[in-house]
């Protein structure tokens, strides 16, 4: 029965909660209930259009990721690790809709040591804030988006986003800069199977291993470069030459 | 509402201490049912080695948690605020599903110290009643080290703890913590190995003259096989471990120690994804005739049994006692009632170490849930609190536990957040920085204005009022993290350290960051069920058909995990069960 249903696999004990037959009230009696092939492995994201963003928005996301993490000799930056991808499929998915979340009236403004109150999603937060951030591009730097203007522009608009400098209409800048700039690094490091660390370049760049599983014969080598390339989910390119 | 067949035992929540019960009364040939929130889980299907080791799925989209949606609670910092909603989970993270947070733990394996269970007659002799601060609450457990230490050790062994013994039956054993209470027996299993920056951390804090020594750990040094038979496996170090299920069966956890032996004997019955949302009360209110749940479909069920056990994790013990009109809630302003009083968390101080990159490689990523190396000179009433003026403390270690690079890519103070220094600072100093969480676990007592109610707002999607935690971190807590910290920052920088970042606890208590999920208190246990809703035996005082396991029984949180003193609290209580209550069913304790 799991199977079936893979693709929701972030959500899923927000499923018990709407009530799918996802994972169904059972009786356990006997012996484990164990079923083979009942896992639910995460899908890959493929590379291809996006999901969520419209292409001007898909363009502005792929600018923003590749200031916020640029490209340098050794590695890529958020661009070419794949960041935007990553995020476009978690906003088509149910981080995008917030599913899950406690997302109940009323809504207030609390101190900072309340959490974040909001109403709205990942996905309603980008739509508006990307929108905003290429209207004063446009006004700004005569007829240019985001993704035109100079990197030293860029760099400014998104320091002015992290300080709040930058009034958005709609949405808190600083609330989009830190939603932007967490999602961004999730994509860079995060496993590649969702779309960013292509190649496991992040992975590559500070030597973490990835998801290996057993360093038994390691924990006792002290102040020693652990040798071997990172892996990833899915394996690693060298396994499965295409 | 369907009724079912009545049992002997309805067990709510099959969690750390469902499963201990459960099995325990099962065992004594006990018709059980334990009714569970979450989805069974199990190794194979849940958290399989090919996929467990995704920091995306299971630490940031908290993929093993419960989802706000289905419940939350409400926070605020002072009475004088409105509470708002906890919307995603911040600092702490509420378990869900069979096996409760003994899937996705640490296992860091701890005992409370002697002193601890007499805490208020302790200080008070010492220091005198005027240097505790006025509307600090703590009291005494009702229940001593030495009732319990046989349930520790039974727990350590259903275990396979794998640590070193400091105090063998009163004699001080070289390696371990010399501050630990009297134990009877050493571990089940030698510590575990230790990686170079817990190595270089115990080496610094003796030559500061400190006894460190390995924090007791269930994520296994060996293969071991416990009581009942179940075997694990040893651990490996992947350094997915809390937060993560473990895909090796070498974390304790239910599943690894119990489950297998208890699903098969015949007089149990779990059901799971079905949610208890009421205890029910006979008409005197002083007897429980069974549980309601609701079910996926929304369906309602009762399940009549003779007893009910409260097994739902700390704060859930609290929200159903509160619902189910067991007790009286507790009222801050005229210090009245039980349910909801003396709820504590924690206070987490730690310091970053950044060394020099062209020396050190720590390879952060070897690592497991439990590993370090610690000293416990700090902790409890080990030191002279007099010239400090606060009480309480914590063990304080080299403690990490992962090199993931989503959460674990810390940069010295002044590097931008993003732009090309950021992914220079976090390339250099990856390898060579020192970072644990949780460095310096210190104690939160309790206060008059810290507690449990209902709220007036807020509902949840069954349209009950979530339960609402008014909390702060007081002066004597704050006061207690700077200090530890400054300590621990000494030991950090001993082990040669070019910088070291000290980030002791700072008020006011924030609800979105994570400390630890040893939520503590609300249904306290005590001698006077004035001051505390259950007795020494978890029984509760209104209801003596009714017991409350978990850290909701704490009367105060100690510089200690607490899943060692909750587990043995269980064992205790079911002792008490089998031998005293069985036989003739009614209060253990008269008051
Ligand atoms: C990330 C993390 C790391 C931790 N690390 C450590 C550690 O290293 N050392 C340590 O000592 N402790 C640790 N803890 C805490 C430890 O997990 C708990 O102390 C322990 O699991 C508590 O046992 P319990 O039986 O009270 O609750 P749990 O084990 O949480 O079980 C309670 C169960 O009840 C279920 N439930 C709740 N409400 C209902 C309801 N209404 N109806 C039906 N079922 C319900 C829940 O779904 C859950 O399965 C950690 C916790 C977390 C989250
Ligand atoms: S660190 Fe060890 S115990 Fe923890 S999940 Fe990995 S293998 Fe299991």
């Amino acid at each position: 029965m799991r199977n079936l249903h893979r693709r929701e696999l972030l959500a899923t004990s927000a499923f018990i909660l709407f009530g799918s037959t996802f994972a169904r009230a059972g009786i356990i009696q006997g012996s484990l209930p164990w079923a083979p092939g009942a896992g639910a492995p995460p899908i890959r994201v493929l590379p291809g259009p996006w999901h969520f963003f419209t292409p001007a928005e898909g363009r502005a996301v792929e600018a923003l990721v590749d200031r916020m993490i640029p490209p340098d000799p050794e590695t890529p930056g958020g661009r070419d690790a794949g960041c935007a991808v990553f995020i476009d499929r978690q906003l088509a998915g149910p981080y995008g809709r917030s599913e899950g979340l406690y997302v109940s009236g009323p809504f207030r403004t609390g101190t900072k040591q309340q959490g974040a109150q909001s109403p709205l999603t990942p996905a309603m937060q980008y739509r508006k804030a990307l929108a905003e951030i290429d209207a004063y591009c446009k006004a700004t730097y005569g007829g240019r988006t985001f993704a035109d203007v100079e990197d030293s522009e860029k760099d400014k608009i998104i320091g002015a986003l992290e300080t709040g400098e930058l009034k958005l209409s709609g949405v808190d800048p600083k609330v989009f800069f830190t939603t932007l700039l967490k999602n961004t690094r999730e994509g860079f490091f995060g496993d590649p199977i969702y779309g960013g660390n292509r190649d496991m370049v992040a992975w590559k760049m500070i030597g973490f291993p990835g998801a290996r599983y057993d360093y038994s014969d390691w924990i006792d080598r002290h102040n020693e470069r652990y040798p071997h390339p990172p892996i990833g989910i899915t394996g690693a390119p060298s396994w499965s030459p295409r | 509402m369907r009724k079912l067949p009545h049992k002997d035992v309805v067990i709510i929540g099959l969690g750390w201490t469902g499963s201990i019960m459960a099995h325990g009364l099962a065992d004594a040939g006990l018709d059980v049912i334990a009714i569970e929130r979450g989805p069974w889980r199990d190794t194979a299907t849940d958290y399989p080695p090919s996929y467990a080791p995704d920091e995306y799925r299971y630490r940031i989209q908290h993929e093993l948690f419960l989802r706000p949606a289905q419940t939350t609670f409400t926070f605020r910092n002072t009475m004088k605020q409105d509470a708002l909603p906890i919307r995603s989970w911040g600092a702490f993270m509420p378990p869900n599903g069979v096996g409760g947070g003994g899937v996705h733990w640490n296992a860091e394996m701890w005992r409370f110290a002697p002193t601890d269970f007499v805490i208020k007659t302790h200080l008070t002799e010492r220091y005198g009643e005027k240097f505790l601060p006025e509307d600090m609450t703590i009291q005494d457990w009702g229940v001593t080290y030495d009732e319990i230490e046989p349930y520790y050790d039974k727990f350590e062994y259903l275990c396979g703890t794998s640590g070193t013994a400091g105090n063998i039956k009163g004699q001080i054993m070289p390696g371990g913590n010399p501050f630990e209470g009297p134990r009877s027996r050493a571990y089940p299993t030698p510590a575990q190995k230790q990686p170079y920056n817990a190595t270089l951390f115990a080496k610094a804090a003796t030559d500061l003259g400190y006894k460190p020594f390995p924090q007791p750990s269930g994520n296994m040094s060996q293969a071991y096989t416990n009581p009942l038979g179940v075997e694990m496996g040893p651990c490996t170090f992947c350094g997915y471990c809390e937060w993560f299920g473990c895909g090796n069966y070498s974390k304790s956890s239910p599943q690894t120690t119990i489950l297998p032996v208890l699903v098969r004997q015949q007089n149990f019955t779990a059901r799971d994804n079905c949610e208890v949302t009421r205890i029910l009360l006979d008409a005197s209110g002083k007897r429980a005739t069974g549980v309601v749940f609701v079910d996926t479909s929304g369906e309602e069920w009762e399940q009549p049994a003779d007893m009910v056990l409260l097994c739902a994790y700390t704060i859930f013990n609290v929200q159903l006692l509160m619902l189910s009109g067991v007790g009286k809630i507790y009222d801050p302003v005229a210090d009245e009632g039980t349910i909801g009083r003396n709820f504590t968390h924690q206070t987490v101080g730690t310091a970053t170490g950044f060394f020099d990159p062209k020396k050190f490689i720590f390879n952060p990523f070897i690592a497991s849930g439990a590993i370090g190396m610690c000293i416990d000179e700090f902790n409890s009433d080990n030191f002279d609190h007099g010239p400090l003026g606060f009480v309480g403390g914590g063990y304080m270690g080299q403690v990490q536990t992962n090199g993931r690079p989503i959460e674990t890519t810390p940069v010295p103070p002044g590097t931008p957040t993003w732009g090309a220094k950021w992914k220079q600072a976090v390339k250099e100093n990856y390898q060579s920085t020192v970072y644990s969480g949780s460095g310096v676990h210190g104690s939160f007592y309790s206060y008059r204005d810290v507690y449990l109610d209902l709220d007036p707002v807020y509902k949840d999607r069954l349209g009950r009022p979530l339960l609402r935690i008014t909390m702060d971190l007081h002066d004597n807590e704050l006061k207690m993290s700077a200090y530890l910290t400054d300590k621990y920052a000494e030991i950090i920088k001993a082990m040669g350290a070019q910088m070291v970042v000290k980030k002791p606890r700072t008020g006011p208590y924030d609800v979105a960051e994570y400390q630890t999920t040893h939520l503590c208190g609300g249904a306290i246990m005590g001698t006077d069920p004035k001051t505390s809703a259950v007795n020494r035996y978890l029984q509760s005082w209104d209801v003596p058909n009714l017991f409350v396991l978990g850290a909701s029984s704490f009367p105060q949180n100690h510089g200690y995990n607490p899943t060692g003193t909750l587990a043995a609290l269980a064992y205790w209580s079911l002792e008490a069960i089998k031998t005293q209550y069985l036989k003739n069913p009614g209060p253990l304790v008269h008051a």
